[in-house]
């Protein structure tokens, strides 16, 4: 879909995507002439359409992970699907120049379903690593939510 | 108020770029799948007939004549292809580059929903349950792509594609493949199941598919009819096989063998 102002006959462009959590979505666009904004307000099952699809509304933000669609959205995976292959097992330690977890953000990690845990933690775990961040701590996580438009996870 | 202009008339680049993540998604699967000599979707019309039992049993002689097989378990509602291939659970290790298959009888690679879901628990979505099936098909057909590009299948000479009853399926898989696969179909010996398999092999055909024969199961006792042989003659394939209740060894080879 795409958004057009009418009144200056110019695409619009897409500024922020927001997730509230009742499963909705909110995404803004705005004119690159006259800067009105407008906002696309999709219903659940809309939602979902876009989801099922596995593309994002403003476009990618961290590189497709193996079997994430059904990771993110089946609701009745086993709990030992899968094995992090190649990847330190415990969560403290930051091994291979991978970042370290704290306390308190390993409890909220173990928050995460383990059908899905391995691939959150893959994401936060790039995510740190990339800006130099040596240990992930809440907030680092709620840094990353925000920034990556994580909100589902 | 003047014309409108129309959704094709706007070209300015899109944050969101749309087509070019769905573009991805298909390269993803091509790449994937560049290591994979032919792909053979085994299909029928008609459910009941033993898809997988036969492409469990194909896979396993194919194997055991020195071909590197693997199984996708396209029917993700009722995943048999596991048990049908001895594989025991275990944990699928998964890397940032993909998920590795298991390892069943013979040695041939499969994955399976079976191996992913809860023992007994359906195959089941979050989301909002009105109307969902606005959306089930796209993420079931989500699901099926993921199968295909995102598990570390390797170099394969061929890979089975086990589909489920009906059309569905495979209609995803063409789409997903860009080019519609190979069909090896399975049928039993009566006029019912022939006509449900006649219209799966017309439509495959339609679509581009080549069709590869056909594997007449369930012979000798039980079924009259001559469903193979007359799906044979009007679509110009070969009879590949003819299955009995109690097949030998022998018998899948010699399928493997002629495929």
């Amino acid at each position: 879909m795409k958004f057009l102002c009418v009144d200056c006959d110019k695409q619009m462009a897409f500024e922020e995507r927001q997730l509230p959590g009742d499963g909705t979505l909110a995404a803004t666009f705005k004119c690159p002439t006259c800067g009105r904004v407008v906002a696309m307000l999709t219903n659940p099952m809309e939602t979902q359409l876009v989801s099922s699809l596995g593309v994002e509304i403003g476009g990618r933000t961290v590189p497709a992970q193996p079997l994430e669609t059904v990771r993110k959205m089946v609701a009745t995976g086993r709990e030992d699907a899968f094995d992090e292959g190649g990847e330190p097992r415990g969560h403290a330690a930051g091994g291979n120049g991978a970042p370290s977890w704290s306390a308190e953000a390993q409890e909220r990690l173990a928050r995460v379903p383990n059908f899905v845990r391995g691939m959150v933690k893959r994401i936060y775990a790039d995510y740190a690593k990339e800006r130099g961040i040596v240990e992930i701590t809440p907030a680092v996580m709620d840094t990353a939510r925000a920034e990556l438009g994580l909100e589902g996870m | 108020m003047p014309p409108i202009r129309t959704y094709h008339d706007l070209t300015d680049a899109d944050r969101s770029a749309l087509p070019e993540q769905i573009g991805a998604q298909r390269r993803r699967v091509a790449e994937r799948l560049t290591g994979v000599g032919r792909v053979i979707a085994v299909m029928s019309g008609k459910g009941g007939v033993g898809k997988s039992y036969v492409t469990a049993h194909l896979a396993r002689a194919l194997a055991r004549s020195g071909t590197a097989i693997g199984v996708l378990d396209a029917d993700l509602n009722g995943p048999t292809i596991p048990r049908l291939l001895q594989v025991v659970h275990a944990p699928r290790t998964t890397h940032a580059d993909g998920v590795e298959p298991a390892i069943g009888a013979d040695g041939v690679k499969c994955i399976s929903m079976a191996m992913l879901l809860e023992d007994g628990a359906p195959l089941a979505f979050k989301g909002p349950s009105a109307e969902s099936f606005v959306w089930r098909g796209a993420m079931e057909a989500a699901a099926l792509r993921e199968l295909l590009g995102d598990v570390t299948w390797g170099a394969l000479d061929t890979l089975l594609l086990d589909l489920p009853p009906g059309m569905q399926r495979y209609v995803e898989l063409c789409d997903i493949l860009g080019a519609p696969p190979a069909v090896l179909t399975v049928t039993i010996p009566t006029a019912e199941s022939g006509d449900a398999v006649r219209r799966a092999m017309r439509a495959a055909a339609e679509r581009g598919s080549k069709l590869v024969g056909i594997v007449e199961n369930m012979t000798g006792q039980g079924f009259e009819g001559t469903a193979g042989d007359d799906l044979a003659r009007e679509f110009a394939v070969p009879v590949l096989a003819r299955i009995p209740w109690h097949p030998t060894p022998d018998i899948w080879s010699a399928l493997g063998a002629r495929l």
